[in-house]
C-alpha cells in the first residue's frame, strides 16, 4: 500500500537528531509496548508481515507523529481485536470483560530465552530455480496495490542490476493477507543513484533493495 | 540526550505519577491481557532484561572485532554471515538471516529500513529512535552524505556510498574498516573501537586515541 511508512526519498520530515547515548528505552511504558508486542506475536495468530501491515495501515497523522513503540502498541490493539482475543470495550475499561479466542501459545518466561534465541526463520526451499542471475539487468515492475507491499515507491519502475541471489523466502505480499507463504526468490537489486532519483542525485552514490522475484522482470 | 535526561531512562515524562496516553493505553493493554491469562508480566521483564543486558552492539562488536583480526573469519564472515555469527553464540530474532557488508578505501555501506524498522537485533539489539523515525528512514536514500554530517561523518567526495535498503528479511551488518595504529590489538581491545554506528554505517569505528 502507498502508506504513511514508505518513507524512502520524503522531503521535509526534518533533521535525524541522534542522541548521544541514547537509553533502550525512553519511558516504562515502551518496556511493556515491547514485551507486549512480542509476547503476542507468540500466540501465532498473525504473521510478521500482518503485523507489518497492521502498522502501516495506521492513519498517516497518526503514524508520522507517533514514536515506533506507538506504532506498535497501535497496531497490536487492532490484531488483537481483529483475531478476537480482546474487544474495544475492553481497552475502554482496562479490565477483561469477556473470554476471547484461544492462543496457540501463551509465552512464559521461562520460554522467553528459547523463543528470542529461535527467532522466526523466514526462508523456504523453492523448487523452481531462480529466474535471475548474478549480472543481470531488471526492472522492478509499476504497481500501486492498496495491499501490502515490500517494493517502495522510489524504486518501482526502475532498472537495476542483480547482484545476489538471496534464497527462498515467504512472500510477504500474500502472506500479510492469510494467502499463505507462497515463499519466492528473493534477489539483491542494485540501482545508480541516477536511476532513482534522476537530475542532482548523487553521482557516488548506489541503493539496493531486497526484491522478491514477482517484482522484477528482464529489462 | 542532556545531564538533564541523564540516568533518568525517561524523554519528557518527568512526573512518574502523571500517565501519559500511550502509559494508559499501554498499562490497558497489559492488564485486559494479563487478567485473560493471555501474557505473562513476568515473560515481559524477561524480554526487556533480555535487551537491556545481554542482546546489544556488544555482540555486533565481537563480531568485527574478530573479522578484523582473523582473516578466515572474515571470509566466512562474507560467504555466510549468519552461521559465522551464530558461531560466536550470537543468533535468533531479527538476526535469522544475516548479511555482513565491509567497508573499503573505496566504499562506504550504510544500513536503513525506509519500510519499517528492520534492524539485525541479534547483534546490535534494539534500534535507537532515530533508526525508526522517519527523517532518518526518507532521507538515508536520497541525501547520505547530508544524513552522514548530521552524525559528525564527512566523506571523501570521491568516496562511493552504497545504501542498502532492508526491504526483506535479510538483516545487515557493516564491518567498518579497522582504524590505523590497532596492530598487536587484542580481540578485546579491538572490539572497544567499534561503536553501534559504526555498525550502521552512521559512523567509523574509533581510533585509538578516541576511544581513550
Amino acid at each position: 500500500m502507498n502508506g504513511p511508512h514508505d518513507l524512502g526519498g520524503q522531503h521535509g520530515l526534518g533533521p535525524v537528531a541522534p542522541e548521544t547515548d541514547e537509553p533502550y528505552f525512553h519511558a516504562e511504558w515502551e518496556k511493556r509496548a515491547l514485551g507486549v508486542t512480542l509476547s503476542c506475536g507468540a500466540f501465532g495468530a498473525w504473521t510478521i508481515d500482518e503485523s507489518r501491515h497492521a502498522r502501516e495501515s495506521l492513519p498517516p497523522a497518526t503514524y508520522l507523529s507517533a514514536s515506533y513503540y506507538e506504532i506498535w502498541a497501535r497496531a497490536l490493539e487492532t490484531l488483537l481485536k481483529r483475531h478476537g482475543f480482546l474487544t474495544q470495550a475492553e481497552l475502554d475499561a482496562g479490565h477483561m470483560l469477556e473470554k476471547g479466542a484461544e492462543p496457540k501459545r501463551v509465552l512464559k518466561a521461562e520460554m522467553v530465552a528459547g523463543v528470542l534465541a529461535k527467532g522466526g526463520p523466514c526462508d523456504r526451499p523453492i523448487a523452481t530455480p531462480p529466474r535471475f542471475v548474478v549480472g543481470e539487468r531488471v526492472r522492478t515492475k509499476n504497481f500501486n496495490p492498496e495491499t501490502h507491499t515490500r517494493l517502495p515507491r522510489y524504486a518501482r519502475a526502475k532498472t537495476g542490476v542483480v547482484e545476489a541471489v538471496q534464497g527462498g523466502f515467504v512472500f510477504p505480499d500474500d502472506n500479510a493477507h492469510g494467502k499463505g507463504e507462497n515463499p519466492q526468490w528473493v534477489y539483491t537489486v542494485v540501482f545508480d543513484g541516477g536511476e532513482i532519483w534522476g537530475e542532482g542525485a548523487d553521482p557516488t552514490l548506489t541503493i539496493s533493495i531486497d526484491a522478491w522475484e514477482s517484482y522484477l522482470e528482464q529489462a | 540526550m542532556s545531564e538533564h535526561h541523564h540516568g533518568h531512562g525517561h524523554d519528557h515524562h518527568d512526573h512518574d505519577n502523571h500517565f501519559t496516553d500511550m502509559e494508559a493505553r499501554v498499562k490497558a493493554l497489559e492488564t485486559v491481557l494479563t487478567e485473560k491469562g493471555l501474557i505473562d508480566p513476568a515473560a515481559i521483564d524477561a524480554i526487556v532484561e533480555t535487551y537491556e543486558t545481554k542482546v546489544g552492539p556488544r555482540n555486533g562488536a565481537r563480531v568485527v572485532a574478530k573479522a578484523w583480526g582473523d582473516p578466515q573469519f572474515a571470509e566466512w564472515l562474507k560467504r555466510d554471515a549468519t552461521a559465522a555469527i551464530a558461531s560466536l553464540g550470537f543468533t535468533g530474532r531479527q538476526g535469522e538471516h544475516m548479511r555482513a557488508v565491509f567497508n573499503t578505501p573505496d566504499t562506504h555501506n550504510l544500513i536503513v529500513c525506509t519500510l519499517c524498522s528492520c534492524y539485525p537485533w541479534a547483534v546490535l539489539g534494539l534500534p535507537p529512535v532515530w533508526y525508526k523515525a522517519p527523517p532518518y528512514r526518507s532521507r538515508a536514500v536520497i541525501d547520505p552524505r547530508g544524513v552522514l554530517a548530521e552524525f559528525g561523518l564527512e566523506l571523501s567526495a570521491e568516496k562511493k556510498i552504497r545504501v542498502w535498503d532492508s526491504t526483506a528479511e535479510l538483516r545487515y551488518l557493516v564491518v567498518p574498516e579497522r582504524p590505523e595504529g590497532t596492530e598487536g590489538f587484542s580481540e578485546e581491545q579491538l572490539a572497544e573501537l567499534v561503536t553501534r554506528d559504526s555498525m550502521i554505517g552512521t559512523g567509523l569505528a574509533l581510533s585509538p586515541e578516541a576511544a581513550r
